[in-house]
């Protein structure tokens, strides 16, 4: 049944540090490369090395500009995949119960065996975290890379998502957003997390961290001079030089 | 919303059809034999086409039967088992009214309200959607329903209700209208709660994530629909509506002129059903600065 859970075990999901990102789109391609070579039907490309080339991915990163009411503008990159919601409305819209919130750790998931495409999921979803694959016919979406965190065959410093794991910036944190207590939830707590499109309802997991507000210069804060006047033989060798 | 052949031939037929077979299911017309036969064929035909056309724009269809599982949460589901159980309470109530002569007339209420149960969870469909705030709203269900009942009343030649409940479509089509437009605001969505960066300043899009199309953009990033918005509506009420009011209130009563009146009438049904989708906006496309 897509009925939703009550409550989780976990609330497994992403901190995304919006001060951090760089936008280098790294996670999106090690997404792309996990995730079409495991678990289920491949992220297809159609005209791949064609004029129009487009495919499945299941992160993407935008970038924005945000203008404060005085002051300078500021360019923030916005990595985006599901945020496996509380709330979820893409599970419980779905027909035929390919989609599901997992009990034990809330991970959002599709079985791929049970979907038929309608792309219903993708309608109920604000944030457009699910992409129907044109080749497979079947809806896509991130699995927290299941079948890496809980995969013992991986040394222990790969069992988290590949995007997390390949972020060069480290502005990608995975864990239990559930237990108060997890450095995910603590870094929430310090930096003030956020949801994204609160009214929708959605409850998402995953937080997101604002970028920090900008240092403002003031003169007593420029750093005093460090640099030394020479001793001994170079002070003679100065004085010398200067002389001639 | 890209406005999909398949689903606004469905909607508009299967709408019409189930109309149809819940004015059979009460007797209007008392029809039996061979006019009964034409009737509830064109009303099945309706309904199942639409229902057919339905399965056309899915992904992958062997999986299809799996959508009956579901009724207790998606309204897609609900509307799959009562589809169905439309379909299957009318038949014995045709069968007794085209090959015995009889009325089973019990079975033809529950059929009829079937039918417009049906009608009620395809509308439920997109009005459950926050995500398109220009569907969620009450007056969708009030929408389709209102469809499905002048479009049956129509075709099955209730000159006085048709009219009547054409006038109502009429009326409840501009208030849709009217109250559709506000629903994005009032959602409260913007691309500064979508971001989270609103609490900064303004956002707009420097750079999108992907320089070409994807599944999204095709999807629910469709905006060509909200330019010639005016103009549709005018089709739609003119149409679906007005011409058909006109064919069946002004002019003496032919069966050429009832034609041009169901005709007119479907021409502008498909019209607003087409704007339905291709003028309402998902809020997803915020973050595609759209």
């Amino acid at each position: 049944m897509t009925a939703l859970p009550e409550t989780t075990e976990k609330k497994l999901g992403l901190v995304i540090d919006l001060d951090t990102c760089v936008g280098c789109h790294a996670c999106v391609v090690n997404c792309k490369e996990w995730n079409t070579s495991n678990y289920g039907e491949p992220l297809s490309d159609m005209d791949a090395y064609g004029a129009e080339p487009e495919g499945t991915f299941l992160n993407r990163v935008h970038s924005y500009e945000v203008t404060p009411a005085s002051g300078c503008a500021q360019t923030v990159h916005f990595p985006k995949s599901c945020l496996h919601c509380e709330d979820a409305p893409c599970v419980t819209v779905c027909p035929t119960g390919a989609s599901y919130k997992r009990v034990e750790d809330g991970i959002v998931l599709v079985n791929e065996n049970d979907c038929m495409g309608c792309g219903l999921c993708a309608w109920a979803c604000p944030y457009g975290a699910r992409e129907l694959d044109s080749l497979a016919g079947i809806m896509k979406k991130c699995t927290l890379c299941v079948d890496r965190i809980y995969n013992e065959n991986l040394p222990e410093e790969d069992r988290e998502p590949a995007c997390v794991r390949t972020c060069p910036a480290g502005a990608r944190h995975f864990g239990d957003l559930g237990d108060p207590d997890s450095d995910v939830s603590q870094l929430v707590a310090e930096r003030g997390g956020m949801d994204l499109m609160p009214e929708m309802g959605t409850k998402p997991v995953n937080k997101y961290l604002p970028p920090r507000e900008k240092d403002t210069l003031l003169a007593d804060m420029a750093l005093a001079p460090t640099s030394e006047e020479p001793k001994g033989f170079l002070k003679w060798l100065d004085k010398a030089l200067e002389a001639l | 919303m890209h406005p999909a052949p398949s689903v606004i031939v469905f909607t508009t037929l299967s709408g019409l059809g189930f109309g149809l077979l819940a004015f059979l299911g009460l007797g209007m017309p008392d029809v039996t034999g061979g006019v009964a036969f034409l009737f509830f064929a064109l009303g099945y035909a309706l309904a199942v086409g639409g229902l057919l056309a339905a399965t056309f724009h899915l992904g992958n269809k062997k999986n299809a039967t799996k959508a009956f599982s579901q009724w207790r949460t998606s309204w897609l589901s609900r509307e799959g088992v009562a589809s169905v159980a439309a379909l299957l309470v009318m038949a014995p109530f045709a069968i007794g009214r085209i090959f015995l002569g009889v009325d089973l007339t019990a079975l033809g209420w529950i059929g009829a309200l079937l039918s417009l149960g049906t009608v009620f969870t395809t509308s439920m469909i997109y009005a459950q959607l926050t995500t398109v705030p220009r569907w969620n709203m009450r007056w969708t269900p009030v929408l389709f329903l209102t469809h499905a009942l002048a479009g049956g009343a129509l075709l099955a030649g209730q000159i006085t209700a048709a009219a009547i409940l054409l006038a109502v479509l009429g009326l409840i089509l501009i208030l849709s209208w009217r109250q559709g437009d506000a629903q994005f605001d009032e959602s409260g969505a913007s691309l500064e709660t979508a971001t989270g960066l609103g609490s900064i300043g303004t956002v707009r899009q420097l750079e999108p994530p992907h320089s070409g199309q994807n599944y999204l953009l095709k999807e629910m990033a469709y905006q060509v629909g909200r330019k010639h918005s005016a103009k549709l509506r005018a089709i739609a009420l003119g149409l679906g509506v007005v011409l058909p009011v006109l064919c069946l209130t002004v002019l003496p009563f032919s069966h050429m002129i009832a034609l041009v009146a169901v005709l007119s009438h479907i021409a502008g049904v498909a019209a607003g059903r087409w704007l339905f989708f291709a003028e309402a906006k998902h809020v997803v496309s915020l973050y595609y600065g759209r």
